[in-house]
């Protein structure tokens, strides 16, 4: 039942942070629960045919199918959340004038919303499958012990669930004012942090091979399978000991990001019809 | 979804390696223990572990010090590259069933 209770904790959380820092990010946007809500339930329905397949998906491309698999849909949330962050940019003046507005329909919400909307489906996908297969296997065992699994599992879910609404509670805390920018940093950091997961995907899958030495090790003070460190990896993408190519998609992701919310930004940009 | 896959499948075709090294390492996990739990390789060279799990649910191949996480689905196998390794021990785990299924990488 603790092993259960650990698991489905575990891959909640991570699910589950990303979800709230998507909520504190779409603020005040009309639909954003039902944006968040669909990429939820698709997540969890994707999660279980993941699941179903798990066989025929790890068996592809000679065996590495799970890690190609998990490396593109990171890469596809690093996609969304730049999007989002770019579109944010160039719109979130217009945006914070609109919301002052109180009751008046923010139109210019809903693309960002569906980019975010396919963020969260893939983060509940990604974590969501494990819990699947980690539960479908219990439950086909049957015996004594099912109960006992499921109820630590219900905890996990329910344990999970609450970290994560303390961290978007926690978020909204911060003064509207400046939730834009705490939103915007954390989604840079966010996807940056997928982005050096997916390449060490792709290194485990055999697809790349270049700068796989470890750079540093701070597994003395923080360790990767520690409750710190896991919830440091989903909210900065942390690592114990990160190789050189996953450094470079890091800084190289923020960098991205960075310029090309620069771009939109600039006056004559905004000057042009949206 | 199922077209990334495919795009996957395009642009890892050309460099992929091939699929399991001659020197491979084969291990089972049988009623949730693996067989050999410890396996030995050579220090500062990548090797491949190839799992087959003859047990009918599923289980994780995890390791926090290999950074290698891998579900291997009951009655299959699943190939695990393990990167060039600097000379110590490495545990890993089954994480689904982590009271029994424990083992240990040494690379020497």
């Amino acid at each position: 039942m603790i092993a259960a209770l650990i698991i489905v904790f575990r891959e909640v959380i991570e699910a589950g942070l990303i979800v709230g820092i998507v909520l504190a990010a779409t603020t005040g946007v009309p639909g954003r629960e039902r944006a968040v809500g669909l990429g939820v339930l698709a997540g969890v329905l994707g999660a279980c045919l993941v699941a179903a397949f798990a066989g025929e998906l790890a068996g592809l491309f000679q065996g590495s199918g799970q890690e190609f698999f998990n490396a593109g849909i990171l890469l596809l949330a690093v996609a969304m959340l730049t999007w989002h962050n770019v579109w944010m940019a160039s719109h979130g003046r217009e945006m914070a004038r609109e919301l002052k507005a109180a009751g008046h329909q923010v139109r210019t919400g809903e693309r960002t919303l569906a980019a975010l909307s396919i963020v969260v489906g893939v983060a509940v996908l990604r974590e969501g499958s494990e819990v699947v297969l980690f539960l479908y296997g219990i439950a086909a065992q049957g015996g004594t012990s099912a109960a006992g699994m499921v109820a630590g599992g219900g905890l996990g879910l329910l344990a999970g669930a609450l970290v994560s609404a303390l961290m978007y509670f926690g978020l909204l805390t911060v003064p509207a004012g400046k939730l834009f920018q705490v939103t915007s940093w954390l989604i840079t950091l966010l996807a940056a942090g997928m982005a050096a997961q997916a390449v060490l995907l792709l290194q485990n899958g055999g697809l790349l091979e270049v700068f796989t030495g470890t750079v540093w090790d701070t597994s003395w003070l923080v360790r990767d399978d520690s409750l710190t460190g896991k919830l440091l990896h989903t909210l900065v993408g942390y690592s114990e000991a990160p190789n050189g190519a996953q450094l470079i998609a890091y800084g190289a992701t923020i960098l991205a990001i960075l310029v090309l919310m620069r771009l939109v930004n600039t006056p004559a940009a905004r000057a042009k019809p949206a | 979804m199922k077209r990334l896959v495919l795009a996957f499948a395009l642009v890892a075709m050309p460099i992929a390696t091939p699929a399991v090294a001659d020197d491979s390492i084969e291990i089972h996990l049988k009623n949730h223990k693996f067989t050999p739990s410890v396996i030995r390789v050579k220090a500062n060279k990548p090797s491949m572990i190839v799992l087959h799990n003859d047990d009918d649910s599923a289980d994780e191949f995890d390791s926090a010090a290999l950074k290698i996480e891998k579900v291997v689905p009951g009655r299959a196998q699943g190939n695990i590259r393990v990167r060039a390794l600097a000379p110590g021990k490495y545990p890993f785990m089954g994480e689904f069933h982590a009271a029994t299924a424990q083992g240990m990488v040494i690379a020497e």
